[in-house]
């Protein structure tokens, strides 16, 4: 298909070309990351809704039909968004309280772009994907830090101080996590380590790597600000926290990037521990006619991977409480931090020792 | 061209970025600068093909040392007005020590020790080149002994770092979460076995 588009636009010259096909694909991948984003936010209040045993918003039809009732929710949230005005308080820095939603969106969405969505499906197959990947995700605390100070209020500089503190420290138990896939794959590569993932559900790194999957994810969640970790919104001690002093579109442009980062690490929990587009099943299930290539690897695979795990998201949202903070902090340093180091030098010696049937085909070559 | 074209907006949005960085007023904004000004050196180093220098410029500067120098200046309470008082007073045993800074960076830096002909340019690798690999290759082969003393130092230095501010708990009143988590029921919960309303007195009115 890209062939034929580039056949398209041979007209152009080639610098402008290129230009071109790389917009082109930035909007293949944006387009279904946004429209994910807001159903998403319609499943999480289903989800949450059938959980607490209510039904979850169904009043808002979708092209009138009222069977769809609730399907036309995010539309609508949208349009109000965008109608509100942007109010900008008093005392506040200006150009810092306007810039800081679009700080903390731009490096949600950038992550996207090393992302292997399928064997040759990627925008940016760089070797430094595993880093770029670590780079950006802690750039996002910045948009909640200097969207707590400039709002001049104290309720939204102590969820920015609160976040702050906890995403400085769940980023090094990640990192530590990441080391870990880096030692097992011996790639930063992000579509190497899936490829070095090949076989079946049970050579997923998911296995060998348990613990360090298990911190990933939880650190994930952590990262996010998604509950039980969300003490930098806390609406029931801070009200809203960073975001309080928000209305209209910046408001609107944080949730965005709460729930593109989400997306974001269901995805790299896809890529990192379960094999990413790889099927679940043996090889010879791709030759059964008609539904043979569903079976198949494809980025069919991915999405439902990492659809589960934004289901867990959703799931953890609606059955935890909060932590308290120093439980937090304890976690993260007492806990996740000594087990991914100790899990460093298991996996470092599984690999060295060339441990079947993980780790039986390489180590030397390295 | 394109290299060139990419070098210089970099290197003019490093210049800039570090121009403000020490004339602008509010410390939050020199923070905030600097992090341009480390993203800018990034992007120089990217285009030397240090990619993992650049990233990792990001991933330690930007994202957790300039985390944590934010989080301390936006606690600052500072009165700009103190801070600039004496400046005229000072500026001139600041600027000599500026200038001998200058002057030693120059002599040290200049055309005599890293001039083209003393370090030629380097020839640009292939494409499949990794600077990761390369380094980790260098690292921790013929630079392992300095290396692995870089890391005890840190590490001293993080020891360090806790023991001066290190409380014993007889000293704070800090919960213990490990104490927290191990309670049971029984130690909090007491079900008393109960009729689920008083019966009425006996002259009490019909309701």
């Amino acid at each position: 298909m890209m062939e034929t588009i580039e056949s398209q636009l041979s007209f152009l010259p080639a610098p402008l070309l290129a230009v071109t096909l790389i917009m082109l694909k930035i909007v293949v991948i944006l387009l279904p990351i946004m429209g994910g984003v807001a159903y998403l936010t319609l499943l999480e209040r289903k989800v949450i809704g059938y959980m607490q045993v209510r039904l979850g918003p169904n009043r808002v039809t979708f092209f009138g039909i009222p069977q769809l009732g609730g399907l036309g929710q995010p539309i609508a949230d949208a349009f109000k968004l965008l109608m509100k005005e942007m109010i900008i308080p008093d005392g506040a820095n200006k150009v810092l309280f306007l810039l800081a939603p679009i700080v903390a969106l731009a490096p949600a969405l950038a992550a996207w772009a090393v992302m292997p969505f399928g064997s040759e499906l990627v925008l940016a197959n760089i070797n430094a994907g595993l880093l770029y990947i670590l780079a950006l995700t802690s750039l996002g605390v910045y948009g909640i830090i200097i969207a707590g100070w400039a709002s001049n209020s104290k309720y939204a500089f102590l969820g920015a101080m609160r976040s702050a503190a906890q995403i400085v420290s769940y980023e090094i138990a990640m990192g530590f996590a990441l080391v870990g896939v880096l030692v097992a794959a011996g790639s930063l590569n992000l579509g190497e380590i899936v490829e070095s993932q090949r076989g079946n559900l049970f050579t997923w790194f998911w296995l060998p790597l348990f613990p360090l999957f298990l911190i990933y994810f939880i650190s994930g969640v952590a990262e996010t600000n998604r509950a039980p970790f969300d003490v930098s919104e806390g609406e029931s001690e801070i009200v809203a926290g960073f975001h309080v002093e928000y209305a209209g579109m910046g408001f609107a442009l944080f949730f965005l990037a709460e729930y593109a980062n989400m997306m974001l690490i269901a995805a790299l929990t896809t890529v990192m521990f379960f094999g990413g587009w790889m099927s679940p099943l043996p090889a010879a299930w791709t030759d059964i006619p008609v539904i043979g290539t569903l079976l198949g690897d494809g980025l069919h695979w991915f999405v439902f991977k990492a659809f589960f795990f934004l289901f867990c998201f959703l799931w953890f949202r609606a059955t935890f409480p909060r932590y308290r903070y120093d439980q937090i902090m304890r976690l993260g340093w007492k806990v996740f931090l000594p087990i991914t180091i100790v899990w460093i030098v298991v996996v470092s010696s599984l690999v060295v020792l060339e441990v079947p049937p993980w780790f039986s085909n390489h180590g030397a070559g390295a | 061209m394109f290299e060139q074209i990419v070098f210089y907006a970099f290197a003019a949005g490093l210049i800039f970025a570090a121009f403000m960085v020490i004339t602008v007023r509010n410390p939050v904004h020199a923070a905030l600068f600097l992090v341009a000004g480390f993203f800018a050196s990034a992007g120089l180093w990217l285009l030397l093909e240090a990619e993992f220098l650049a990233i990792a410029l990001v991933l330690v500067y930007v994202g957790a040392v300039m985390v944590l120098f934010l989080f301390v200046v936006m606690m600052l309470d500072i009165n700009i007005t103190v801070l600039r008082e004496g400046f005229t007073a000072n500026l001139p045993i600041a600027g000599i020590v500026a200038f001998l800074m200058l002057a030693a960076i120059g002599l040290v830096v200049g055309r005599h020790h890293f001039g083209l002909t003393e370090i030629p340019a380097p020839q640009a690798a292939g494409a499949d080149y990794e600077n990761t690999a390369a380094l980790g290759r260098v690292l921790y082969t013929q630079y392992l002994l300095p290396f692995e003393i870089a890391a005890v130092v840190l590490l001293v230095a993080i020891i360090a770092a806790i023991a001066l501010t290190l409380r014993s708990t007889r000293q704070t009143k800090a919960p213990r979460p490990e104490r927290q988590v191990r309670v049971t029921r029984a130690e909090r919960v007491r079900l008393v076995s109960m009729a689920a309303e008083k019966p009425a007195p006996a002259d009490a009115p019909e309701a």
